[in-house]
C-alpha cells in the first residue's frame, strides 16, 4: 500500500498520514486516498457517492451499512477502509445488473418487503450472501441470515417471504387471511 | 355484519407493488443524509450533561479558533420564544437559557468543515455548570420538597385531567362486582432506522430545510413563527424518510439550530443525531402508571369505569398534552359503557421529553383494561373472549366521552378471532406453559381538530394531467414515511380519475410545490388526505367527461370513465382514450387539473378536552395470542398471533397487511423486550440497538391476519385507518396469554423474563396452589 507521508508540520504536531487504497467497487477500479482511521462506509458514501449504503448506528448493531467484502457481508460502519485495501466490494448499488433488478430485488417489490426501505439496502445484501452460498435455504437460515439487519417497519413477515420467493422454497412464516 | 357498499372498482382495493419500490430496492432512493450541497458544512449541538444544572457560563472561544470552525452558536444567537404543541405550554427553547432539564438539553451548536472538526470544537467549548438535585422519580414530582423544573409550572405538574361522564360511583354502587388494579408502563423510544438529519440554507430571506420529518406543514409552521418569518418564505420539504412511527413529528434542534449556522455561515448546513443522540432526544412512549377500577354485573357487562393515571412526561410538554388526553379517551372504544370517570396528571422530570409514539397514549392503557378484564372475568369465571364480546362495541354508538363511532365491526372481530384462532378448543386444554390471550384495540382515523390552532382544511391535493395525458402528477402535502401514504393516495387519484395506477406520478410533502396537508399523524392519511384526492380525481373526471363530450358529441352523463378508456357504458361503439380526450382538453383550454381538500365535520363534546381523540372513523381489532413459557427461565415464546380488523374499505390488501405485521412487531418488541433505562443521574443506560432490545427477524412469530367486511360511511370508498390499531391490542394480549399459561399477573411493561420468572418463584415459595 502507498502511503503519502507529508513532512509538512501543523500548529497540532505532524499532519496524519493518508493511504492510498485500491478497491473493486461494484466492478469499478476505484483509488482513494484516505486517513488511517477512515470507516469503509463512510468512504463509500462521502468519497464515491454510493449513499445506497446507510449509516443507522455506526456501532455495528443495524447491518443498515450491510456490504459485501469480498462475497462476505460486513457492517461497513465497523470496516476502516484500510481494510478494504484490494478488495472486491458490491454495494446495493451493484445488485441490478444493468437496470434489471436482480431477483431478490423483485420478491421484494413483489412482497411489499419494502416499507420506509432504510435498512433494504443492506437486508438485499445479507440475503444475497445467503441465497450465493445456500440457494434453497430453510425458513429459520433465511431468518438467523438476516437477524443482524434490523428493521423497524415489517416485522421482517414480508422480507422472509421475499427471500423465500427468491429461493423458490415455501415458507410457513405467515399464512395471512387474503382481505376479503 | 354491517352494510357493505359493494363496488367494482378498478384500482383499489388491489395489492399494486409500490410506487417507491424499485427506487429502494436499488438503493436510488435518497434520504435527507444522503443529499449533497455545494460548500456544505456539518452541524452538531453540544448538550447537556447534567439532568438538571444552571449554566453560570459559555465560553465558546477556543472552539471557535479551531480551524473549519465556521460558527460557534448558543441562546445568544437564536431567537428566546419558546415552543411546544400549544400555547398555554411552549415551554421549549432552542438554546437553554438559564437552566438545562435533562441530559440531552440542547446547549450550543457547531458548523464546521467535516464531521469531525465538529466533534474537536464540541469538546472545546466550556460551559460551567451549577448541578441542580434532579426530579427523577416521576411519582414523587408533585412532592413538596422536590425540586421545580418550570418556575411557570407549580409542583411539576405539566397537565391536570378530570373527566367524568355519567356516574361512576352510582355504577359501582349498583354493580355485581368492583375490581381495582394497578399496572406500570414502559418509557419505550420509536426507533426508526434513519437518524433525524435536517439540511438547511437560505437564498436571501427564504429559507429552505430538507428534514426526514413526519410533518413538512408543522416543521413549516414553527420555523417561522421562531425566526419571525412568512410561512411563504420557509420551505420545509422530505425526500424519502427511514421510519416515524412518531418521533419525528416535531421540529427539533437539528432545524432551529441548522437555520441559524446556516443563517450566520451563508453556506448550507447539514446537522444530524447519531444513534445516542436519538435516544437522548428521544420523545418516545410515555411511561404511565395507572389504576383501573370497574364495576361489573354478574354476567359481567361493563356498568362504570374509573381510570385513574399519572404520566412521566420528562423536562418538556412536547406533542405529550394530547398524549395525556388520549391515554383516557381512547379507553371508551372498543367496549361500551355508560360511566366513565378519567384522572390523569403529566408530570415534568428531569429526563428526556416524551411525545407521540404509535398508538399515541392509548396502547399501555390499553394494556390495563385488557389485563384487568381479563381479571374480573377470572374472578367471576367468565370466559375472557364471552366477556368481550358481551361488552363489545356496536356501529352508531356514541362512547360516553362523546365519540360518534359510525362503522364498528368489534363483535365480528372479536368472533373472527375465536374461530380462525381455535380458541375454543385451546382455552383450557394447553399443555403445561402454554396460554391464550385475546385482547382489543381501536384507534382514530385522523384527529378531529388540527395539530395547532388553525382554520386551515387538514388535507388538500391537486392533479395536473400532462399535456398528452400520458402521465398524470398527484400534488399531495401527505407525508409517506414507509408506510405506503404515496402508492395509495396514488391508487385513489387513478380510481376517481378513471386512469391507471401505472401512469401515476408523485409530488409530496414540499410546502412550497404540494398543497396543504397536516401529514404523518394520528392514522389520517388514507381517510383524510384520501378524501382530498378523492375530491381533485373527480374534479379532472369531470372536466374530462365534459370536452369528451363534445369531441364524441355525445351526452356527458351517459360517458364515463375508467383505466384510461373514455366509454359509454349504453353503447360500445363511442370510445376514446383517456390521452386523446386530456391533449384535446390542453389544446383547447389549457391545463387540465383537479383540486380538492377536505375537513372533518365538527365532532366532539363541549367538555374540556373534548377534541382529543375526535375522528371521523375509527379502526377497531382483535388479537389473539398463544404463548409458551419456559418455567426455568422465564422466557416468553410467542408463537402465534391472530390480528382481525375492522378497517374499512381496503386500498392496498398488500401495504395493510403489511402495516399489520409492523404494528404487531413494535407492539411485540414493547410488551417483551423494550424499555429505555436511566441511572440515578439521569444518563440514559441503553442509548444503542444492542442493548434496547427490538426485536429481530427470529423474534417474530408466526402471523395470521384477516379483516371482516366494514365500510366507513365518513371516508373516501368506505376506508378508516389501520397503521396504528394494531399496536394496540398486542401488549395486553401477551400479558392475558401469560395469565392463561401460568396464572401469574405481570402487572408492568415490558413483561420481560425476569419478571415472569420471578412471580413464578414467589408463587412456587407461597407454597402449593390448593
Amino acid at each position: 500500500m502507498e502511503t503519502i507521508d507529508d513532512t509538512r508540520k501543523t500548529t497540532a504536531g505532524p499532519k496524519p498520514k493518508r493511504y492510498v487504497i485500491d478497491l473493486t467497487v461494484n466492478g469499478d477500479p476505484r483509488t482513494v486516498v484516505v486517513k488511517g482511521n477512515a470507516l469503509l462506509v463512510n468512504v463509500l458514501r462521502d468519497e464515491l457517492d454510493l449513499t445506497g449504503t446507510k449509516k443507522g448506528c455506526e456501532l455495528g448493531d443495524c447491518g443498515s451499512c450491510t456490504v459485501l467484502l469480498d462475497g462476505i457481508p460486513v457492517d461497513a460502519c465497523l470496516v476502516l477502509a484500510l481494510e478494504a485495501d484490494g478488495c472486491d466490494i458490491v454495494t446495493i448499488e451493484g445488485v441490478a445488473a444493468h437496470g434489471e433488478l436482480d431477483r431478490l430485488q423483485a420478491t421484494f417489490v413483489d412482497k411489499a418487503a419494502v416499507q420506509c426501505g432504510y435498512c433494504t439496502p443492506g437486508m438485499i445484501l445479507s440475503a444475497k450472501a445467503l441465497l450465493t452460498k445456500n440457494p434453497h435455504p430453510t425458513e429459520p437460515e433465511i431468518r438467523a441470515a438476516i437477524a443482524g439487519n434490523l428493521c423497524r417497519c415489517t416485522g421482517y413477515v414480508n422480507i422472509v417471504k421475499a427471500i423465500a420467493a427468491a429461493a423458490e422454497i415455501e415458507t410457513a412464516a405467515t399464512e395471512s387471511g387474503e382481505a376479503r | 355484519m354491517s352494510e357493505t357498499v359493494k363496488q367494482d372498482h378498478a384500482v383499489i382495493g388491489k395489492s399494486v407493488p409500490k410506487i417507491d419500490g424499485r427506487e429502494k430496492v436499488t438503493g436510488a432512493a435518497r434520504y435527507t443524509a444522503d443529499l449533497k450541497f455545494p460548500n456544505m458544512l456539518f452541524g452538531k449541538i453540544l448538550t447537556s450533561p447534567f439532568a438538571h444544572a444552571r449554566i453560570i457560563s459559555i465560553d465558546t472561544s477556543e472552539a471557535e479558533k479551531i480551524p473549519g470552525v465556521r460558527a460557534v452558536i448558543t441562546h445568544k444567537d437564536a431567537p428566546t420564544l419558546k415552543y411546544g404543541i400549544s400555547p398555554a405550554r411552549w415551554d421549549e427553547n432552542i438554546f437553554c437559557i438559564d437552566t438545562v432539564k435533562f441530559v440531552g438539553d440542547k446547549v450550543a451548536a457547531v458548523a464546521c468543515i467535516d464531521e469531525q472538526t465538529c466533534y474537536k470544537a464540541l469538546a472545546a467549548i466550556k460551559v460551567e455548570y451549577e448541578e441542580l438535585p434532579a426530579v427523577l422519580d416521576p411519582l414523587h414530582a408533585t412532592d413538596e420538597d422536590q425540586p421545580q423544573i418550570h418556575p411557570e409550572f407549580v409542583r411539576n405538574i405539566n397537565a391536570e385531567i378530570h373527566q367524568d361522564f355519567g356516574d361512576v360511583e352510582a355504577a359501582f354502587k349498583d354493580a355485581h362486582y368492583v375490581r381495582t388494579d394497578t399496572f406500570v408502563g414502559n418509557r419505550t423510544y420509536q426507533t426508526p432506522i434513519e437518524p433525524h438529519t435536517a439540511t438547511s440554507m437560505w437564498d436571501g430571506e427564504k429559507l429552505t430545510v430538507y428534514s426526514s420529518t413526519q410533518s413538512p406543514h408543522y416543521f413549516q409552521y414553527y420555523i417561522a413563527r421562531e425566526f419571525g418569518l412568512p410561512m411563504g418564505d420557509v420551505r420545509v420539504l422530505k425526500t424519502y424518510v427511514g421510519g416515524g412511527f412518531g418521533g419525528k413529528l416535531e421540529p427539533t434542534g437539528l432545524e432551529f439550530g441548522g437555520a441559524i449556522l446556516a443563517k450566520i455561515t451563508g453556506r448550507p448546513v447539514k446537522m444530524f443525531y447519531d444513534r445516542a443522540e436519538m435516544f437522548a432526544h428521544n420523545r418516545g412512549r410515555h411511561r404511565q402508571y395507572m389504576t383501573i377500577t370497574s364495576g361489573v354485573d354478574k354476567d359481567g357487562k361493563i356498568l362504570g369505569v374509573h381510570a385513574d393515571f399519572v404520566m412521566d412526561g420528562g423536562a418538556y410538554t412536547s406533542l405529550g398534552i394530547a398524549t395525556a388526553y388520549y391515554a383516557g379517551a381512547m379507553l371508551t372504544l372498543t367496549y361500551e359503557f355508560d360511566n366513565f370517570r378519567f384522572d390523569m396528571l403529566r408530570v415534568y422530570t428531569n429526563l428526556p421529553a416524551c411525545g407521540a409514539q404509535r398508538g399515541h397514549g392509548a396502547p399501555q392503557p390499553r394494556y390495563a383494561f385488557e389485563a384487568h378484564l381479563d381479571n374480573i372475568a377470572k374472578d367471576l369465571d367468565i370466559d375472557p373472549m364471552d366477556i368481550r364480546i358481551l361488552n363489545a362495541r356496536r356501529p352508531n354508538t356514541t362512547t360516553p366521552n362523546e365519540f360518534l363511532v359510525n362503522s364498528c365491526e368489534m363483535k365480528a372481530c372479536l368472533e373472527k378471532a375465536r374461530e380462525i384462532s381455535g380458541w375454543d378448543e385451546k382455552k383450557g386444554n394447553l399443555p403445561k406453559g402454554r396460554g391464550i390471550g385475546v385482547a382489543t384495540g381501536s384507534f382514530v382515523s385522523g384527529a378531529g381538530y388540527p395539530i395547532y390552532r388553525t382554520d386551515l382544511p387538514h388535507a388538500a391535493a391537486m392533479i395536473k394531467v400532462g399535456e398528452d395525458g400520458t402521465a398524470a402528477t398527484l400534488y399531495t402535502g401527505a407525508t409517506d414515511i414507509g408506510q405506503g401514504s404515496d402508492t395509495v393516495l396514488c391508487q385513489m387519484a387513478a380510481e376517481a380519475m378513471g386512469y391507471t395506477y401505472e401512469q401515476m406520478k408523485i409530488v409530496a410533502a414540499d410546502t412550497e410545490t404540494t398543497p396543504h396537508d397536516f401529514g404523518a399523524y394520528a392514522s389520517r392519511q388514507t381517510l383524510m388526505s384520501g378524501a382530498a384526492v378523492k375530491q381533485a380525481g373527480e374534479e379532472v373526471k369531470a372536466q374530462m367527461l365534459e370536452i369528451a363530450a363534445e369531441m364524441l358529441d355525445f351526452p356527458a352523463v351517459d360517458l364515463d370513465i375508467r383505466e384510461g378508456k373514455v366509454f359509454s357504458p349504453g353503447n360500445a361503439s363511442v370510445t376514446l382514450t383517456f390521452e386523446e380526450v386530456a391533449r384535446h382538453f390542453f389544446v383547447n383550454r389549457g391545463p387540465l387539473v383537479g383540486k380538492g381538500s377536505y375537513t372533518p365535520p365538527k365532532l366532539g363534546g363541549k367538555f374540556k378536552g373534548a377534541a382529543v381523540g375526535t375522528s371521523p372513523a375509527y379502526s377497531f381489532a382483535a388479537q389473539v395470542s398463544e404463548v409458551e413459557i419456559d418455567e426455568e427461565t422465564g422466557e416468553i415464546n410467542v408463537l402465534d398471533v391472530w390480528d382481525v380488523h375492522d378497517c374499512g374499505t381496503v386500498i392496498n390488501p398488500a401495504l395493510l397487511e403489511a402495516q399489520v405485521h409492523g404494528a404487531l412487531f413494535m407492539g411485540l418488541g414493547e410488551s417483551i423486550w423494550e424499555e429505555v433505562k436511566f441511572d440515578d443521574k439521569g444518563r440514559i443506560l441503553n442509548p444503542n440497538l444492542s442493548e434496547y432490545r427490538i426485536p429481530t427477524a427470529v423474534d417474530m412469530p408466526v402471523v395470521h391476519s384477516a379483516l371482516v367486511d366494514s365500510y366507513e360511511p365518513a371516508g373516501p370508498w368506505g376506508v378508516k385507518e389501520v397503521g396504528e390499531g394494531a399496536t394496540l391490542p398486542t401488549m395486553g394480549c401477551f400479558r392475558n396469554a401469560i395469565f392463561d399459561a401460568m396464572g401469574v399477573s405481570i402487572n408492568s411493561l415490558p413483561l420481560g423474563y425476569e419478571k415472569v420468572w420471578r412471580a413464578l418463584k414467589e408463587r412456587r415459595e407461597e407454597g402449593p396452589a390448593e
